[in-house]
């Protein structure tokens, strides 16, 4: 069932995991002033429940769920709540958030709640704490992990995947948490498996992370029939649509969920996180991130508190003075930050810190000649080619429905492959939100 | 804090594969060293004035043609233009012909399309038909017999005429030895597979060492600067063809090995019918382009008039290729039927 089928196309880069695949996970200090948001998930942001000058435990909640679509934000450190008011984020955009200012020596002392207790807990009861414990997917979307679980009844989970293909180039946080954390992952995975009634479970990871794989399979109990998937260092393996055809051999259809075709996909750091906190009844308060990049001194896989400023946190790892381009994520898809003043959120699993020397390459834009390379890379089968061609030709209404835009997840397969460098996922990202601004530009003209 | 240049943004991939235009036009340059040197070899002076008065011609006009624009000859694609368009063309040729159809080629096929990446033909074959139609008498009467003793020393006085003085009718014959194609056409004779494949024998520069061009296709391949779909399905396409016929009628229709060796299948297949610009994108594309090039080269040189068709395949075939891209879209993960 769980053959080594690839996907079609992809890419294969550098890796430069060695820098930091050996490197224990390391605890960071807090920084002297935490910017905290109330926004740190796809959906809306919580409702801040403490007061400003207010002093508060680590652990305590400072932020309540606002409904289905949302989860609570728990404070990383014991400290006073300096000010809550609007906040930078990575994006750019300002979100509501909290300024914590952590006590003078601060322990690492963490309030518990209510434990949710794998013997004795219904699905809902699980699907609730892990609501109330704050968790979302940490591989990046940060999507509450909740909302994920609660499906409707007629859908069933044939198949739940562990997502440990980390297929980011530079990244190796999943790496060391299945590596570390191995009884975790499998204590998440089995509150995972009743949460949900998956008739199976596999743990999905790349060759080249596989011995932390083999750890996590070393630690499953008696029992628990977890297998693990094998699949090709290829990037990007780690997306879950190429995942499940590679583990069940059927697509997604275009615009559909994974559980459509009977699976559901959870990062295995959201699995080791669940695995941590649901026994203690404690909410999200750090998460590990790996830091690292040519700009980068002391490279590694540090556990941050959430909260904690990006500048704070070079400071720590200590840079080059020649850093030019810091991004979230990896180089592939990792969102480039314009300022340092930023905190770290849940959805964080790395930054990377390049330094000039990376961009001394730096092709100039020529023409398209047609080479076809992004069409053999895609692994959506899109026609990367033509849908830059129309994207430079305003017609973005032809993109979706001929050539199906909206299939795009913006891997950025193409455009590293183009020999021409042009920057293609950019021109698709501007043609999505065209068509966003044209979408609601009719519901405004039906309404009036 | 140590970090003090200012940050810059850019859109992600943050990582590229390395590759880039000239990148590609450099291999492609390698490529043909070797089938350049042999031609040299074989026809001493002339074959070295024709590639380089090709060369020259195509830069000049690239130069003077995209003034306005940013500086296109870095990017190599003249050229690679310019050595193919002289490896297509017969060694004697005048040489102010030689200019003019590299000027035309610059001109008609790439600059009027809108430059890199716009041309619907392969440039340097609508510099070749040109001349094809313009002087035919010139284009398919300018052979000169391989290795003569005097090729380093003298030239054919073809070669160095005035414009539109063309040399007194007959002076070429002194100096031809017949193509292989044009020999097994109009005498019935048929090269030996050995000569074919080393290239000992008469024709257009580039047509000649079946051997050294296939070599440097196989590197262009191997370091993937050319899709190896489109040589793979021209070259069976053609063999498949010609080993049928063969063994139908082995009197009328030449071996497989003649008809793969011979003429300009092997340049144009490797060098020039995979012009990315020019050729389709997906891999379905790329095997169905190269089926019709075969069909078309066997057609031609089998049933028309003309003993090589390796030209006017690809030039077909570079018309098809936006219809073919059409009809082989790749179907979208998760999309069923539908498309444009």
């Amino acid at each position: 069932m769980w053959g080594r089928s690839a996907f079609r196309g992809g890419i294969t880069p550098a890796t430069h995991k060695a820098q930091t695949q050996t490197q224990r996970i390391r605890q960071f200090p807090f920084a002297p002033l935490l910017e905290v948001p109330l926004l740190q998930h796809a959906g809306r942001p919580a409702l801040p429940v403490v007061r400003e000058g207010a002093a508060v435990e680590r652990g305590a909640v400072l932020g309540r769920a606002d409904g289905e679509r949302s989860v609570p934000v728990h404070a990383p450190a014991a400290g006073r709540v300096q000010r809550i008011a609007l906040m930078p984020s990575v994006t750019g955009a300002m979100v509501p958030g909290i300024y914590l200012e952590p006590f003078p020596g601060a322990t690492q002392e963490v309030t518990s709640g209510p434990a949710c207790d794998l013997a004795t807990a219904s699905a809902e009861d699980i699907i609730n704490a892990v609501q109330a414990a704050g968790i979302v997917g940490l591989g990046g979307a940060a999507f509450p992990t909740h909302a994920k679980l609660r499906m409707p009844p007629e859908r069933r989970v044939r198949l739940l995947i562990i997502n440990g293909a980390e297929c980011e180039p530079w990244l190796t946080t999943d790496y060391r948490v299945m590596l570390e954390q191995p009884a975790d992952v499998v204590l998440g995975v089995r509150y995972l498996l009743k949460a949900t009634g998956a008739e199976a479970v596999v743990l999905a990871v790349e060759e080249d992370g596989r011995e932390a794989g083999e750890a996590v399979l070393a630690a499953a109990p008696e029992g628990l029939s977890l297998k693990a998937s094998f699949l090709p260092t290829r990037y990007p393996q780690g997306a879950e649509k190429l995942l499940i055809r590679a583990l069940l051999g059927v697509e997604v259809p275009a615009g559909g969920l994974p559980i459509d075709v009977g699976a559901l996909c959870i990062n295995v750091a959201t699995a080791a996180e669940i695995g941590r906190l649901l026994p203690l009844g404690r909410g999200i308060q750090e998460r590990v991130v790996t830091i690292t990049g040519p700009g980068v001194l002391d490279p590694g896989n540090y556990r941050i508190p959430i909260g904690t400023p990006l500048r704070f946190a070079l400071e720590q790892v200590g840079t080059t003075a020649d850093v030019t381009r810091v991004f979230l994520g990896g180089p592939m898809m990792g969102q480039p930050l314009a300022s340092l003043d930023v905190p770290i959120t849940k959805g964080i699993s790395g930054f990377v810190a390049f330094t000039s020397a990376e961009y001394r390459d730096a092709g100039r834009v020529q023409p398209c000649i047609h080479c076809g390379r992004c069409v053999q890379a895609c692994p959506m089968t899109l026609n990367p080619c033509q849908l830059g061609l129309l994207a430079r030709h305003g017609e973005v209404e032809t993109m979706r429905r001929d050539f199906h835009l909206d299939a795009c997840f913006e891997c950025g397969c193409c455009a590293y492959v183009c020999p021409s460098h042009i920057p293609l996922v950019q021109e698709f990202r501007a043609a999505k939100a065209q068509l966003r601004r044209l979408a609601a530009h009719a519901v405004t003209e039906e309404k009036s | 804090m140590t970090l003090r240049a200012p940050l810059t943004i850019g859109p992600a991939p943050h990582v590229h594969a390395g590759t880039s235009v000239a990148w590609i036009m450099l291999h492609v340059v390698i490529a043909l060293i070797p089938a350049c040197v042999f031609a040299v070899y074989l026809f001493g002076l002339a074959a070295l004035l024709t590639l380089l008065v090709a060369t020259l011609s195509c830069l000049a006009a690239e130069r003077l043609l995209q003034r306005g624009s940013a500086f296109t000859l870095a990017d190599g694609s003249a050229l690679v233009t310019g050595l193919i368009y002289g490896l297509t063309l017969p060694p004697a040729l005048p040489l102010w012909m030689v200019a003019m159809g590299g000027f035309v080629a610059m001109a008609i096929g790439k600059t009027l399309f809108g430059g890199l990446g716009s041309n619907a033909f392969n440039p340097a074959l609508v510099g070749r038909v040109f001349l094809q139609a313009a002087f035919p008498a010139a284009m398919t009467g300018a052979w000169l017999a391989p290795l003569t003793a005097e090729r380093f020393v003298t030239l054919p006085e073809a070669t160095l005429s005035g414009p539109f003085l063309a040399p007194a009718s007959g002076s070429y014959d002194a100096l031809t030895g017949p193509t292989p194609l044009g020999d097994w056409k109009f005498a019935g004779g048929e090269t030996s597979t050995f000569d074919l494949a080393l290239g000992f024998t008469s024709g257009s520069l580039g047509e000649t060492s079946a051997l050294l061009l296939l070599m440097g296709g196989l590197y262009l391949v191997w370091v993937k600067a050319a899709n190896w779909r489109i040589p793979t399905a021209i070259l069976l396409t053609v063999a498949i063809c010609a080993s049928l016929l063969h063994g139908i009628d082995p009197q009328r229709y030449p071996s497989a090995s003649f008809m793969l060796l011979s003429g300009g299948l092997m340049l144009g297949a490797w060098f020039m019918a995979t012009d990315p610009v020019a050729s389709p994108l997906s891999a379905p594309g790329c095997w169905v382009y190269g089926l019709v090039i075969g069909l078309l080269v066997v057609l031609i040189r089998l049933w028309s008039g003309q003993p090589e068709g390796v030209m006017y395949a690809i030039l077909l075939g570079n018309a098809l290729s936006p219809h073919i891209d059409r009809w082989t879209q790749p179907r979208a993960y998760g999309v069923t039927g539908g498309g444009p």
